[in-house]
């Protein structure tokens, strides 16, 4: 029997197809739409808020977004343990869920900043990196506004003891520079995982590195290890 | 009451605004000398009809921390003013967080 993977779209989401066709690929997932709207997660057994610019990214980007019915759903079904991973804008509306900790803000160099960019694998201790080795290189894409991470120090510092930060931008020797930094992201954080593992938010890609054709297949474990998960 | 009510929000102290920054460093290349600290935030307005003044800063306090300010980067206050009144409504507003 597949595994019926939820994908959320709100009126903004850009990147529902990218990702609907990213989970498509795993073998035995059936990727199911799930409009904003809604309060039933028919029977998903994981899902996957994509990225895009969800209510045009009015006020903050994700803050309204986060009030949409299905929202009550999402919440619901992470803090049961059902595995969620927010991409880009799915990350934002994560954060002002209050899901994971943080703030995505403006970027510091003010532009959209949208290239390859690599990326140092810091826990293999979600379903989403366990297909990668720790310390592992891997290259997406990023492409957002507001990705720079934010944080009070004490709750950094907490997500680096309990090994919570998932992915750090780096350059192509996995040195954590700021060269490397698109977006001003406090210890170039790129991503961070809850504390029960089961819910990952990141501002690059996976979903654009889907193809080695393409430029990266580096992000396929991602999908993989979500439909895994789920099963 | 119906009340007319102002919200500003702000990027707490010590956050990096690049807006305010790239707008600060726009004003000095046009010729302004001494312009410093520059902040950019959000100035929103809207009606709220009915129930006593503290029960109305209740709820709009509410408002703030639940959608109109995150908590985590910025920081809020709000006026109020009895609606019809001319004056602005921004004094009185209370400093929060």
């Amino acid at each position: 029997m597949s595994v019926r993977i939820g994908v959320v779209r709100f009126p903004g989401t850009n990147c529902d197809r990218d990702v609907f066709d990213a989970v498509g690929s795993v073998e035995g997932s059936e990727p199911v739409w799930l409009w904003h709207k809604e309060r039933d997660l028919e029977g998903v057994r994981g899902i996957v808020l994509a990225g895009g610019f969800s209510f045009g990214d009015y006020l903050r980007a994700g803050a309204i977004a986060r009030f949409s019915p299905i929202m009550e759903e999402v919440v619901a079904f992470a803090r049961r343990g059902g595995p969620v991973l927010g991409i880009c804008n799915g990350f934002q509306i994560l954060t002002e869920a209050g899901l994971l900790p943080g703030a995505l803000m403006r970027n510091d160099r003010i532009t959209f900043v949208c290239r390859d960019q690599w990326l140092k694998v810091e826990t293999t201790d979600t379903p989403f990196t366990r297909h990668y080795s720790a310390g592992q290189l891997v290259r997406y894409t990023v492409a957002h506004g507001e990705g720079n991470y934010v944080a009070e120090e004490e709750v950094l510092d907490r997500l680096e003891e309990e090994g919570r930060v998932a992915f750090r931008y780096v350059d192509e020797t996995g040195a954590a520079t700021d060269a490397a930094n698109p977006n001003g992201s406090l210890r170039n954080i790129a991503g961070i995982r809850d504390e029960g593992g089961n819910i990952l938010g990141l501002m690059p890609h996976p979903d654009r590195a889907m193809s080695e054709l393409l430029g990266s297949g580096d992000g396929a474990p991602v999908f993989r290890g979500l439909v895994e998960a789920a099963a | 009451m119906n009340a007319r009510v102002e919200v500003f929000v702000q990027l707490k102290p010590g956050m990096l605004d690049p807006q305010g920054e790239t707008l600060e460093r726009a004003l000095e290349s046009m010729g302004y000398e001494g312009v410093s600290g520059m902040r950019v935030g959000k100035w929103i307005t809207f009606a709220v009809e009915g129930g006593e003044r503290a029960e109305i800063e209740g709820r709009v306090d509410e408002m703030c921390r639940r959608l109109l300010a995150n908590p985590v980067i910025e920081t809020y206050r709000y006026g109020l003013a009895e609606a019809g009144l001319e004056e602005t409504a921004a004094d009185g507003g209370e400093e929060a967080r």
